[in-house]
């Protein structure tokens, strides 16, 4: 098992250095450093799906909701924003909101007073609606006058990016808990059915609260944690040399945090907690019936994976430098970390990992690759006299997409757990 | 009453048309759910890539030179719908047969699913490129403006001439769908089968050719869906991609597994999306000249803002999910 992995890892390695040359060093740093932002994400997922079954489809979600995260921390003060009067409508809106929760809150208690069945359902309907109502009556003014005469959004924090990154974490947490609490108690695939809408309507209230995070006309350039290329640039460094500086820089950060993140979830894993996980995974009403809280302790991982996740999405945009809402598509952003975790192999943290950077380096490579078998196939076909293939741009991007879901549907046939499947200690009787 | 025909236009046909459209994918999700026990996300790529069959075919009619009274894609969708039932047959012989011949749990079968989606998306991509596509680029798409003018309305009724044939068409196939299932031979071994397959199949009922009419029926019906919506908006590659959600909304709030079900969550889904968007001051605009100065209506009373409009299934989905999660007509939960 050993062998079988470091031959794989060694074949990645050289699979980088092959990329490395072909398509130059910068193109494949930042590659790099995206590739370890995914394999944190992957490894998120892996706590959810390896070690507690749990299905999550809603992985583009808690991307987004990181990327807004370390938006908002990092990117500088809007001072026009805080002169304006937005705060202050800013502040009701928040108040109608607590006070909407409050109704919403006393109708559930409705039986104290005598009220229940049906009739509780319907004060419970009412006081949504009403809640609602609310909301949206301090809401919409605020986001208008904020859109148009408040500095036209909110801005940011200024604060470090590394915090952005916690705090995307933090937020990320705070969703999950709340999803997993209404979520968790369905079945497999429903529950994969409810995290998908539950990321659509998150991905629906990022893009179109303009007032909160600029929707669709983006955010950017979001600071570096580490210097940025023209900082090097300034120190009289060419242009390829600061790249590449200044890239190895965030890669090594984003290094430290995932080799901090491998270390602290291997240990969990081979501890009792795991063990704990894994029978939860394997037999729920066993481990239940042993006095072990199901529910609870799923919620616990749904949490701790989501974490892992708003921290990706948040290292993410912050390299890219740009929130831009409408470029998280499901494919992107959800299908792709399942396919990682499938191929590496569910329940093995390096297989996780290793799984997150082949399958990212397989999408990036697969737009050029297939550009030039295109180009190869065109200039035989135009020699031939059939004429060159039309919009060879526009297809090769999309090839990706086909590549993906040919490499998930054979590993699903021929490889079901993966190219580095979990390994299950037995203790010996003596342990 | 020009307002009360606006409301129509606005909400009547559009909330039936979109109905129409759900119902007919979800259909063929709910039988797939109930006789194969997964969900099968895959369905979008069908409705799509039959729409892009029809689509060919109807081209190829334009070069033949064969015009028709009525629009090209309607006259070509029987043949469609056989070619888009073979592609079903094919992709489950090819991806999921290996895998249910494993004993593997739906869940896999879910995510391969996925794979088969991205698959069928990435090849109608290559060979269509990003585009958009239209039915009516040699011919014209008929409007049917009805007069109102007789009832005191300055506004004229507006449907067109694939809403109407869709609504026909929609109404016929789930008819002949309920007596497929209710009398036929072949309907009621499905029916058991959804029930319990086990049973089923010690009582002599041969699985496997049900498992086959499910992926005809479930083909046939997702390119009639798809075909419908391309007819009515446009085709493009992402056409069903966008509103499989929705579709499994329907198919969830119908109870998994109900044939019933699954047409009345369709028209609920639908009808909830455009009456949550509609701008209800439109209708009630005549009333501003009784109430007083300050209860006038807004400009704006709409529930949910437009660019929500999808959203609005995806809250239903969750929320049924949470309350009852067998949908309205008690489904398969196991």
């Amino acid at each position: 098992m050993i062998q079988r992995s470091l031959a794989l890892f060694g074949g990645l390695f050289v699979l980088i250095l092959v990329i490395g040359w072909v398509m130059g060093l910068p193109f494949t740093s930042s590659r790099l450093v995206e590739a370890a932002a995914y394999a944190l994400i992957a490894l998120g997922l892996n706590i959810q799906w390896g070690y507690g079954g749990l299905f999550n489809f809603g992985i583009m979600g808690f991307l987004m909701v990181g990327g807004a995260a370390v938006t908002f921390i990092s990117y500088p003060v809007n001072p026009e924003f805080w002169g304006s009067d937005g705060p202050m409508m800013l502040g009701r809106a928040l108040f109608a909101f607590a006070i909407g929760a409050l109704i919403v809150l006393a109708a559930r208690q409705a039986h104290r007073i005598g009220i229940t069945g049906k009739w509780k359902g319907a004060l419970t309907v009412l006081a949504w609606f009403i809640a609602y109502v609310l909301y949206r009556s301090q809401l919409d003014p605020a986001a208008a006058y904020i859109e148009s005469a408040g500095g036209g959004w909110v801005g940011g924090l200024g604060a470090h990016p590394v915090l952005g990154w916690v705090f995307g974490g933090v937020l990320a947490a705070g969703i999950a808990y709340i999803v997993g609490k209404i979520c968790l108690g369905l079945r497999t695939d429903y529950l994969a059915i409810a995290t998908i809408g539950i990321s659509e309507i998150i991905r629906a209230l990022i893009k179109n609260m303009d007032w909160l995070t600029r929707g669709t006309l983006t955010v950017s350039p979001i600071p570096w944690p580490t210097p940025l290329p023209q900082d090097y640039q300034a120190g009289g460094m060419d242009i390829a040399g600061s790249l590449i500086a200044a890239r190895a820089g965030y890669f090594l950060l984003a290094l430290v945090v995932l080799g901090l993140v491998m270390w602290l979830i291997s240990r969990a894993y081979a501890g009792p907690w795991g063990r704990m996980m894994r029978a939860i995974r394997d037999n729920h009403i066993a481990a239940s019936s042993m006095g072990k809280n199901v529910t609870a302790r799923q919620l616990e991982i749904f949490v701790f994976g989501s974490v892992l996740m708003g921290i990706g999405g948040a290292m993410l945009v912050s390299f890219v430098q740009i929130f831009d809402p409408s470029s998280y598509q499901p494919i992107n952003h959800t299908f792709l970390i399942w396919v990682m975790v499938i191929v590496g192999g569910a329940g093995n943290n390096w297989g996780a990992l290793f799984g997150a950077v082949l399958l990212w380096l397989v999408w990036v490579v697969s737009e050029p690759l297939s550009k030039a078998v295109f180009d190869f196939v065109s200039y035989w076909s135009t020699n031939a006299g059939w004429g060159a293939i039309p919009e060879i741009e526009a297809r090769s991007a999309q090839m990706r997409v086909f590549v993906l879901g040919l490499v998930i549907t054979i590993a699903l046939r021929f490889a079901p757990k993966g190219l580095i499947p979990e390994v299950v200690k037995r203790e010996d009787a003596r342990g | 009453m020009t307002e009360i025909v606006f409301f129509i236009n606005q909400v009547v046909i559009s909330g039936l048309v979109l109905g129409c459209i759900y119902a007919l994918g979800a259909i063929g999700i709910t039988l797939i759910f109930g006789i194969l026990r997964f969900a099968h996300f895959a369905h979008s790529e069908l409705m799509t890539g039959g729409a892009f069959i029809a689509f060919l075919l109807a081209s190829a009619f334009a070069a033949w030179g064969i015009v028709t009274p009525i629009p090209t894609g309607f006259v070509v969708l029987p043949i469609a719908m056989v070619l888009a039932a073979i592609l079903a047959l094919g992709i489950d012989k090819g991806f999921y047969a290996p895998l249910r011949k494993r004993g593997a749990k739906p869940v896999t079968l879910l995510i391969a699913s996925i794979g088969v989606t991205l698959m069928i998306q990435g090849l109608i991509r290559l060979f269509f490129g990003a585009g958009s596509y239209s039915f009516f680029e040699t011919e014209t798409k008929e409007i049917f403006r009805i007069d109102t003018s007789t009832i005191g309305s300055t506004r004229p009724l507006v449907i067109t001439e694939p809403q109407v044939l869709m609504i026909v068409v929609t109404l016929v196939s789930v008819i002949a769908l309920h007596f497929f299932l209710t009398r036929s031979r072949l309907g009621k071994a499905m029916r058991a089968m959804a029930d319990n397959a086990d049973l089923a199949q010690v009582s002599g009922i041969n699985t496997a050719l049900v498992v086959r009419v499910t992926w005809v029926i479930a083909g046939a019906l997702a390119c009639m869906a798809g075909t419908m919506l391309a007819l009515d908006v446009t085709l493009k590659p992402d056409l069903a991609f966008n509103i499989i959600l929705p579709i499994f909304a329907a198919a969830i709030v119908g109870g998994l597994g109900q044939a019933y079900g699954a047409i009345a969550g369709g028209l609920l889904i639908g009808f909830a999306e455009t009456l949550a968007v509609f701008n209800w001051t439109m209708l009630f605009r005549p009333l501003n000249a009784v109430l007083p100065d300050w209860l006038q209506l807004p400009a704006q009373l709409a529930l949910v803002p437009t660019e929500y409009k999808l959203t609005v299934a995806f809250v239903i989905l969750v929320v049924t999910l949470l309350v009852r999660p067998t949908g309205i007509f008690k489904g398969a939960s196991s």
